[in-house]
């Protein structure tokens, strides 16, 4: 028992001090070039664009049920007039980012290391190196600078939607009207919202997608290892998005946002 | 030149080389022998620092790579091609663009000279046309040969080949095998052939190192190979039993 706890330890320090190691990697690639600007547009088309219709319709709907929630809640102390401003404000500071993170995790995240660990089990890492380029730089870099840049723009968006389901709500079944609506959510947002809304993602993005390739090109043991490696993925950005939320969110109040 | 000295490397502390030395010149192939699983292949990888060895030196061309960095072996690997047991084309991208990679990587060629090179290394290997062809089109031996052909595209001046006729049909293999000594005879590239089989290894090789248990067991020419009182080297050339063999 006590050879295994320390073995389970042991093991443990060494998978943390290889996943910092790769951040490390990809830190000092950041500050040189060559960035592969064609296939980072590339990859933005992918993990971006490509994104959209998941993030329009998880959105949408997080707004429309945020909206009934809580417009159902306040209608009974008469107060269904902040319907707007409490479903903008949960969007934007909290909802959007952790919902739409999530989503993206599940869907480019996997879908990140499924590619690498594959090009991993198949040798195709191994070739690209001995054809003396640099997968960090190729694959990793191109990955992190799309996701970074695209998963705030699909939390911006997303917001947006949801605040749309939430007035479609308030105007067909809370009996409010588009304009007031519209004038709550103005008036509850403050630029701070929009801050800690932005970044957020902007750091989820990049978590996401270091995890990602990190799982994938550390894949072994063939089409089994790549379907662990995915999970892993799936699994550990899920718990860091929560993780890293609750620190964001603590340090932006202690910064007074 | 490259050379190798002592080199040591286990894997979750079960030991694959124990003391491993080789030298290859150029314009000469070197035969390492061994049945699966002895090393031959981490041997090669090694070389080319996609695996770091444990303890010993490497040395290419003059320059000790033993403490180099990734960054400092880019250059070094534009020196070596690769061909890997399982061809590792990169499956996303078609014949044409796995040929052209290394090319876009390295040489700012215009488009049209990067298109006459790509023919050019397709016709060496036979393939010319297959550009536009993805590789899950192609068959096991059309695959080594595209393979073959990205690696020697930057010009070479060693040539790692992994396996290169496992699996593939007697009429292939001998391709493969034409190609290897082509290699050698029109550009003086110095060639390590990995393999376990014999047959095919006479064909192509000028020296065989024969590894057993991590260590290499036999050094010498091929005449001297068919001489060896050696019993696993006997076991291995008349493919015997060599799960039972020992020296």
């Amino acid at each position: 028992m006590k050879n295994y706890i320390i073995n389970t330890a042991a093991s443990t320090v060494e998978a943390l001090y290889r996943f910092f190691a790769f951040h490390w990697e990809v830190a000092k690639r950041l500050v040189r070039p060559p960035y592969y600007p064609k296939l980072i547009w590339e990859q933005m088309d992918r993990v971006g664009v490509d994104s959209l219709p998941i993030v329009v319709l998880t959105s949408f709907f997080t707004g429309f049920v945020l909206a009934f929630q809580i417009g159902y809640a306040l209608m009974r102390f008469g107060a269904k007039l902040y319907v707007g401003g409490i479903v903008s404000v949960s969007l934007v500071r909290e909802l959007g980012p952790v919902l739409i993170s999530l989503v993206f995790a599940g869907r480019v995240g996997a879908g990140i290391t499924a590619e690498l660990g594959s090009m991993q089990v198949s040798e195709q890492i191994d070739a690209m190196r001995a054809l003396a380029t640099d997968p960090i730089r190729k694959l990793v870099m191109t990955r992190f600078l799309a996701a970074v840049i695209m998963l705030p723009i699909l939390v911006v968006v997303g917001d947006l939607i949801g605040i749309l389901g939430g007035m479609l709500v308030s105007v067909m079944n809370l009996g409010l009207t588009a304009n007031f609506y519209r004038t709550s959510v103005v008036n509850a947002l403050v630029f701070n919202d929009l801050i800690s809304g932005f970044i957020k993602p902007l750091i989820f993005g990049g978590m996401i997608s270091i995890v990602a390739c990190y799982f994938g090109l550390t894949a072994r043991g063939g089409t089994k290892g790549v379907g662990d490696a995915v999970t892993r993925t799936v699994v550990v950005s899920s718990v860091l998005i929560f993780l890293l939320d609750a620190f964001i969110t603590k340090v932006l109040f202690l910064m007074g946002m | 030149m490259i050379e190798l000295y002592n080199i040591h490397k286990s894997f979750e502390g079960k030991p694959v080389l124990k003391g491993v030395n080789l030298k290859i010149g150029q314009g000469e192939t070197l035969v390492i022998l061994g049945r699966s699983g002895c090393g031959k292949s981490v041997t090669l990888k090694i070389i080319l620092r996609l695996i770091k060895q444990d303890l010993g030196r490497i040395v290419i061309d003059g320059e000790d790579t033993t403490n180099y960095t990734e960054d400092q072996m880019l250059p070094l690997r534009k020196k070596i091609g690769m061909l890997f047991q399982g061809s590792a084309l990169f499956d996303s991208m078609n014949v044409k663009e796995n040929v052209a990679y290394p090319l876009r990587e390295h040489l700012k060629l215009p488009e049209d000279e990067v298109s006459q090179k790509v023919a050019q290394a397709l016709s060496f290997v036979e393939l010319s046309g297959a550009e536009q062809t993805m590789p899950s089109e192609l068959s096991g031996g059309m695959k080594k040969r595209v393979a073959l052909a990205r690696a020697i595209v930057l010009e070479p001046r060693y040539m790692f080949y992994d396996e290169p006729t496992t699996g593939l049909d007697p009429l292939t293999s001998r391709k493969i095998n034409e190609l290897i000594n082509k290699l050698k005879d029109e550009y003086k590239v110095g060639s390590i052939v990995v393999t376990h089989e014999i047959a095919n290894a006479f064909k192509v090789a000028d020296r065989f190192e024969v590894i057993k248990d991590g260590e290499i067991l036999f050094s010498g020419t091929a005449n001297e190979l068919k001489g060896s009182k050696l019993k696993f080297v006997q076991d291995f050339i008349k493919g015997g039993t060599i799960e039972n063999a020992n020296q």
